[in-house]
């Protein structure tokens, strides 16, 4: 089996549009978590969020796409053209149905949503929009990116929560190794409205403080909850030798492994399956845990959810046995769109051999026995593990590397 | 790895019965679940029908818990995940958690639940800025519709991979089709898979008027929804759950497990045309179709029943017509067809497993369902649509096919084992 | 409830389905030329005339968007209908 590597990147972060960026402000450690600006959220019991506030869609995206895209589809539809540029891939260069596209959602279009059911139950029926039978549902970017770029070939949406990123990535890598030319795959998420508000803070995850520098605090002691955001990546995948084939010299990196587990119920005393998911993505990349640079963590930012991911790579690393870092502590956690834009920091560590910092986090707990980046540390690195994990048990675990282990030179 | 995947237990609810035996009976005998809705006052709406289940959930075992927290959606799937789980004689007990997942496919989750804590928050929608103090937790599970598949993975005792999938109207033949795959590919050994949608709910009913989809027949729900045709005006909407029992053969074979059908072929296309519409000439859903047999190794004189998509909306039934003329050439004009939308109404995502459960019970049956309804065919949907009495015939191989808002089109093959039993 | 103009249906047009920096609607003789040349689709006529029938307050039939394809035709029976009541 030959390699399937990362040929095009499209990132919306409210550290950056685009990953220049984001990398940059990333690595100076500036994070972009404030006061919500979408709607008043004075009178919520959670107030801050890690906003894209830079985002103009008029600017993005034809404007007859406007009416009938809710705010994670224009982000989406911006990402996906990037990476296809930055991919240098036209679809129709490529076999009739040799391109396809998976996105994971985990609450569709929200705003939307939310828009059209203030006019329906304040108004009637006959005030909803006609878009609304689309642009709310979890299927809609990937339907909508395929017919901006003419993509024919095999699709899909996956919803796992926060997990999402990185199963779509996954699922895309599934679809190039069975002969689709090139997939777009990944994430681009956010609710940024009353009611997706409310019904993130129903989860019972969401941080009350109202200072930026002390609301998200994964492997803290002071761990008190995570700060929603929107946005996310999105990547072009395709198979090594059919890149090279259209001239492709050089790539982000290659997807080399890949595992998802699931939690067993809450309260049945068994533990979680989270070692298991990074165990088996190792195994599946091939590669041994010494070989992992560095571990972008999922950071829950809750003590109990901590402790667990903490144990887990204790488990498989050893104690302070590989570098971990959260740079979500800069975005929030932008719900399915968080692991995606993992990948794409992890595969800018990869090219600069430079690892992200984890900010704010200043007291990690003892026990955990964790070599958290706290400042931007210089590294060579080969190869990264990206963890990511969904409310409700979803665990999943990417290994992306510079180079297949077993090709040759690039 | 590439492993054979089998079919070994069967789960549905459906409008007109709980269980796959009830459902069934109605889709064999030809009988309509259409009806005025009786979920909320439906007089505000254009369409004013729909196919709702009969469905009682503290009836049918779930605890007081669940079904507080549980979206009827989860609670639908749940029900049918139980009953393939002992349909199919596994004990779970004996299952290996690690080997084992699931995979749900719906298109509106929990749709129905979101709408009314929405009321609730919004006090009515009079409140833009909804009310965090109304808000109950189970809001959270209702957001992310992967609550529906860690529910189900729950009920299994399953740790391997987990997941809710969301290609709108082909989510539930996506659904299986991705199962199918982690088996084959090795990841997992057992797989419940299938899908569930319950979307009966003003938003869904509003939404659907707006474009003009749903049917306007108010005057005459039993025979509202009408296939292929001349009068069809669009499709009734409905709700419902299929879930099934996805093993490796051999897994299957060593616990000499009785085995529905073999999923030997499934693809999937887009048609990157039109969020909502489809082209006449079928060519994404046929190139699906297409794909699917070449996997499957079958010819088109192999097919012995295609379950449509068959939703009544005047655009996608000629469209499909075209996709079968397209991928099975003439041999389009001698396969049954059938759609069972015509008696249990449209549920979007949930439709495509349950037209799966419809094409494996076929199989056992010796029956395949007919198209309700159809009393004069429209003169462009010219193929075999099975009209309104079912036919007895051998189904060794059936085609089931499904299309969707983005543009989604699927096609799977399923066949029947050699022998009766593995 | 006044006449709907062209003025008012580009208008409204522009607000349910957008509007490109090309569009044919920001100049020349478009009364007479099909939704379809304009750029809109099936999918924008309806929400355009889902938005007339609240605006206006009147009933057009299901199949308005089928009946009308160019501005005047669709003009023509929007003003029918306000002219008639509900």
């Amino acid at each position: 089996m030959t390699a399937t590597v990362v040929t095009g990147m499209g990132v919306v972060a409210p550290t950056g549009l685009g990953p220049r960026e984001h990398w940059e402000r990333t690595m100076r450690g500036e994070s972009a978590i404030g006061p919500v600006t979408a709607f008043d959220a004075e009178r919520y019991s959670s107030r801050l969020a890690g906003e894209i506030t830079a985002f103009v869609p008029a600017d993005h995206l034809p404007a007859r796409l406007l009416p009938q895209t809710d705010h994670m589809t224009r982000l989406a539809l911006a990402a996906a053209a990037w990476a296809i540029k930055d991919a240098a891939v036209d679809p129709a260069e490529l076999p009739e149905f040799g391109m396809g596209v998976v996105t994971a959602s985990s609450a569709g279009g929200f705003e939307f949503g939310h828009r059209e059911l203030d006019k329906l139950w304040r108004k009637g029926p006959e005030h909803v929009s006609a878009y609304q039978s689309f642009a709310w549902f979890y299927a809609v970017n990937s339907g909508q990116i395929s017919i901006r770029h003419g993509m024919r070939g095999p699709s899909g949406v996956l919803v796992t929560e926060q997990a999402g990123g990185l199963d779509a990535v996954a699922q895309a890598r599934r679809r190039v190794r069975d002969g689709t030319a090139a997939m777009v795959c990944g994430s681009v998420d956010g609710s940024p409205c009353p009611w997706g508000w409310v019904a993130q803070l129903a989860g019972g995850r969401i941080s009350t403080a109202d200072d930026p520098a002390r609301a998200y605090l994964p492997f803290d002691v002071d761990a008190g909850g995570h700060v929603p955001g929107d946005g996310g990546a999105l990547f072009v995948l395709e198979d090594e030798e059919g890149a090279r084939e259209r001239g492709v010299t050089s790539w982000h990196g290659e997807i080399a492994g890949y595992a998802a587990t699931f939690d067993p119920p809450p309260g049945s005393g068994r533990p979680s399956s989270l070692r298991r998911a990074i165990e088996l993505a190792l195994a599946d990349a091939e590669t041994e845990a010494d070989a992992i640079g560095v571990v972008f963590a999922d950071g829950a930012g809750l003590a109990e959810l901590d402790r667990v991911e903490a144990e887990a790579l204790r488990a498989v690393f050893g104690p302070y046995g590989v570098p971990v870092t959260v740079p979500k502590t800069m975005t929030g956690r932008l719900s399915a769109g968080g692991a995606a834009l993992d990948l794409a920091t992890a595969l800018l560590a990869l090219r600069h051999g430079r690892i992200p910092p984890t900010v704010n986090v200043s007291r990690p707990v003892p026990e955990y026995e964790l070599d958290l980046v706290t400042q931007p540390r210089r590294k060579p690195l080969s190869a990264v593990l990206v963890v990511a994990r969904g409310q409700g048990g979803f665990n999943a675990a990417m290994v992306v590397t510079r180079r297949h282990s077993t090709s040759g030179t690039r | 790895m590439n492993r054979r995947v089998v079919i070994t237990g069967v789960g549905v609810v459906a409008p007109g019965g709980t269980g796959a035996k009830k459902f069934w009976d109605l889709v064999s005998a030809g009988r309509t679940a259409t009806k005025r809705i009786t979920f909320f006052d439906p007089a505000p709406f254009r369409s004013q029908i729909a196919a709702e289940c009969d469905f009682d959930p503290a009836g049918e075992g779930l605890s007081p818990q669940q079904i507080r927290r549980m979206d009827r959606s989860a609670q639908l799937a749940v029900v049918s995940a139980r009953e393939c789980l002992d349909d199919s004689g596994l004990d779970p007990g004996a299952l290996d958690p690690t080997r084992t997942g699931v995979v749900v496919g719906s298109a509106v989750g929990c749709t129905m639940g979101l709408e009314e804590e929405y009321v609730v928050v919004s006090d009515g929608g009079r409140k833009w800025e909804v009310d965090e103090r109304y808000a109950v937790p189970h809001l959270f599970n209702y957001f992310v519709p992967s609550s529906l598949a860690a529910e189900v993975a729950w009920e299994v005792g399953a740790e391997g991979p987990v997941a809710t999938v969301s290609t709108g109207c082909t989510s539930g033949l996506d659904s299986v089709g991705q199962a199918v795959e982690l088996i084959a590919e090795g990841t997992a050994d057992v797989m419940v898979a299938g899908a569930a949608d319950a979307p009966i709910s003003p938003i869904t009913m509003a939404c659907f008027d707006a474009i003009k989809a749903t049917t306007p027949r108010n005057d005459d729900p039993t025979t509202a929804s009408r296939p292929f045709d001349r009068t069809r005006n669009g499709f009734v909407l409905g709700e419902g759950s299929a879930m099934f029992v996805l093993e490796d053969l051999e897994h299957a074979r060593r616990r000499g497990a009785y085995v529905y059908a073999e999923i030997t072929g499934f693809a999937s296309r887009c048609n990157a045309f039109h969020m909502t519409g489809l082209r006449p000439d079928g060519k994404e859903m046929a190139e699906a179709i297409r794909v699917a047999m070449a996997r499957s190794g079958t010819a088109p004189e192999d097919i012995d029943y295609i379950n449509a998509h068959g939703s009544g909306t005047l655009q996608n039934d000629r469209h499909e017509t075209a996709a079968f003329k397209r991928s099975l050439g003439e041999r389009a004009y001698r396969t049954p067809i059938s759609s069972i939308k015509s008696m249990i109404g449209h549920s979007l995502g949930a439709i495509g497993s349950l037209e799966i459960a419809a094409c494996v019970l076929a199989m056992k049956s010796g029956v395949v369902p007919p198209t309700a309804n159809l009393h004069e065919p429209d003169p462009e949907c010219d193929l075999d649509y099975v009209p309104l009495v079912a036919r007895e015939r051998r189904v060794d191989t059936a085609l089931s096919v499904g299309s969707g808002f983005g543009g989604f089109q699927s096609a799977m093959i399923l066949r029947k084992p050699e022998g009766k039993a593995a | 409830m006044s006449e709907l103009t062209l003025t008012e249906l580009t208008t409204i047009l522009q607000e349910c389905a957008g509007e490109d920096e090309t569009s044919a609607l920001r100049g020349g003789d478009v009364l007479d030329t099909d939704f379809k040349d304009l750029g809109y689709d099936s999918l924008a006529m309806l929400e355009t005339a889902a938005r007339i029938q609240i605006t206006y307050g009147v009933v057009l039939a299901d199949d308005v968007v089928v009946e009308a394809s160019t501005p005047r035709q669709l003009m023509r029976l929007v003003n029918q209908s306000i002219v008639e009541g509900p």
